[in-house]
């Protein structure tokens, strides 16, 4: 069952029209990547998903399980399940990323009526998922992506990310900055959340994620619209390419 | 001139006015009309917001310890005092003044409570001799009711080899100026000077702290984080005096304030003064509103706004708040600022 749906999708920041009538669909179970050349709307897409201010809707709909998800704060998106991980992760000074994540982790469970992590049991599955994910339990203790290098900040975007266990996971230009290695563990982390009660949108510039996170369908985005969807080939296909032909047919 | 003169004197034109410099942000002439009758007598019970952390106490009631206006400590064995000035009164007013002495090597945690109820004039005047070898930490956290008007002054002179730490923590009053006048004549010693100020509804509070650097190879270090939201007013002067031949001084001075609404108001001025020529001193001055990245970032994980805000802005003061080294006290302010940022909710 189609768990993002994504109709006609029309919206501005500030005076400028950046979505321009997107449609996509995005079932349970299924990994989709969004690629597209520079500029064509890829992270207002994320921003205008997640309902960050200054990114107005102006037409068109999303739904998240036939619920509607623009009506609705940051937060309670979040509590419903959707996460995004950010192309640029913000700093957090004098918040210790356990404390930032065991705050958020609380909050959506109050909101979704359920019970609050206990310390041992958010302790215990934090150390877990640090291990997997090979994060010093130590860096855990600082102040949340203060200091911490590019790589290091999408790795704890992934931490994040597991440690929520959000239904419906967005990753905005995760690969960049990271090397082969980091790479890897980024990558190894967002397969192990792929479930048939999950959806993925990964969004993307370069096709080379998407040789470790394999996507089920992979959909052109050119000024504010898909303007061609198909297999895991057309990424290949991108890359030999580039993204001239999509850019002539949008224009 | 000052209120302690013009309470003593009845003379309101001794009060401190805006055409003084260094009181132009707090002005007390056009504010206090009269001179009221003094305050009557107040027994307060024992306690106060420290009353966990042991010690001696020293509690002044309206003005009075035992009976008197003064009264003189002399720190021995380590022990905490807990020094707390209580008023209780309407439309009255009462001054006190308090000699702390730190022998060489005594090492004295002085934790000094503002604690009333009502509306009424107070001034307290300090003074605290710190000798070589002397450690003085001193906390202050000043819970005066919306209508108080409180002049709190500090005289602390320190020999070389002495050092001085000191948190004021103060969610204001109607007028409020919580002073602090450092003087290491002959250099040598070591001073910190942090301060939060937690302000909403009309409450008004200055933090203002003059440190002199007689000597050679002293140093002074000072943290102030500020929070004002409503009409609020702060205020923080910090003024480090470098005189001539104090080389080797090691000063820096940070204030940083949060203004939380349009309508409230941060008055900063950091000044150094410095006639040596081999000295390493620094400032920062920021004011500006919580990062709205940031919120968005704590709300996409779940937060909802008042939580994220809540968040960032106790973080923002718990720099200050975790340079506390005595735990005891850390944990006290720590729980009074998250109460204050609570409260507004």
């Amino acid at each position: 069952m189609t768990m993002l749906s994504i109709t006609n999708l029309h919206a501005t920041v500030g005076d400028k029209q950046i979505l321009n009538g997107l449609t996509l669909d995005v079932p349970a179970g299924e990994v989709h990547a969004i690629m597209g050349p520079n500029g064509a709307g890829k992270s207002t897409l994320s921003y205008v998903l997640t309902g960050r201010s200054g990114y107005e809707v102006t037409g068109g709909s999303a739904t998240l399980n036939g619920e509607d998800l623009l009506a609705l704060a940051p937060d309670e998106r979040a509590a419903k399940g959707v996460f995004l991980s950010f192309q640029y992760p913000l700093e957090i000074p004098g918040v210790p990323a356990l404390t930032f994540i065991r705050t958020a982790l609380n909050a959506q469970r109050k909101a979704r009526g359920e019970a609050e992590i206990t310390a041992p049991e958010f302790l215990k599955k934090a150390r877990a998922t640090a291990a997997a994910l090979k994060i010093d339990f130590e860096m855990l203790k600082r102040a949340l992506n203060v200091g911490f290098s590019g790589g290091e900040k999408k790795r704890m975007e992934i931490f994040q990310m597991a440690m929520l266990e959000p239904r419906f996971l967005i990753l905005d230009e995760t690969d960049s900055g990271l090397d082969i290695d980091a790479l890897k563990i980024v990558s190894n982390g967002v397969n192990a959340l792929r479930s048939p009660e999950r959806g993925m949108l990964v969004i993307t510039h370069y096709q080379r994620l998407l040789d470790y996170i394999k996507p089920d369908r992979v959909h052109v985005l050119s000024a504010g619209r898909i303007v061609a969807s198909g297999g895991p080939e057309l990424a290949l296909e991108l890359e030999a390419e580039g993204y001239d032909k999509y850019v002539q047919v949008a224009a | 001139m000052s209120l302690a003169t013009a309470i003593a004197t009845g003379d309101l034109t001794q009060l401190p006015s805006r055409r003084d410099e260094d009181w132009r942000w707090t002005d007390l002439r056009g504010l206090i009309r009269a001179i009221p009758p003094a305050s009557g007598l107040l027994e307060p019970t024992p306690g106060g917001p420290f009353a966990g952390l042991g010690g001696e106490e020293i509690v002044f009631g309206n003005g009075r310890s035992d009976g008197r206006a003064g009264a003189l400590f002399t720190a021995e064995g380590g022990a905490p005092l807990r020094l707390r000035f209580c008023s209780d009164a309407r439309g009255a007013r009462h001054a006190s003044t308090m000699v702390i002495n730190a022998p060489g090597g005594e090492r004295l945690t002085l934790l000094e409570s503002y604690e009333g109820q009502g509306d009424y004039l107070a001034d307290v005047e300090l003074h605290i001799e710190i000798e070589a070898g002397a450690h003085v930490t001193r906390v202050v956290l000043v819970e005066e009711p919306a209508e108080s008007i409180l002049v709190s002054t500090a005289h602390v002179r320190l020999q070389p080899g002495a050092s001085f730490h000191q948190v004021v923590l103060t969610s204001g009053g109607r007028r409020q100026r919580i002073e602090t006048r450092v003087t290491q004549a002959q250099g040598g010693a070591e001073v910190r000077m942090d301060g939060v100020y937690i302000l909403r509804d009309q409450r008004h509070a200055d933090l203002t702290t003059v440190v002199t650097h007689g000597g050679r190879d002293g140093t002074t270090s000072q943290l102030t984080k500020g929070v004002v939201r409503d009409q609020a007013r702060g205020v923080f002067q910090g003024r480090i005096v470098v005189e001539k031949g104090a080389d080797g001084t090691e000063a820096r001075m940070g204030h940083h304030a949060l203004i939380l609404s349009d309508k409230a108001e941060v008055d900063a001025k950091p000044e150094l003064l410095i006639f040596a020529d081999d000295v390493q001193c620094a400032h920062g001055n920021t004011i500006g509103a919580l990062d709205e990245a940031a919120i968005f970032y704590a709300r996409q994980r779940g937060m909802p706004e008042d939580v994220a805000r809540a968040m960032l802005t106790e973080a923002f003061v718990g720099e200050v708040v975790d340079r506390i080294e005595h735990e005891g006290a850390r944990d006290v302010a720590r729980a009074w600022v998250s109460a204050q940022l609570g409260a507004s909710e």
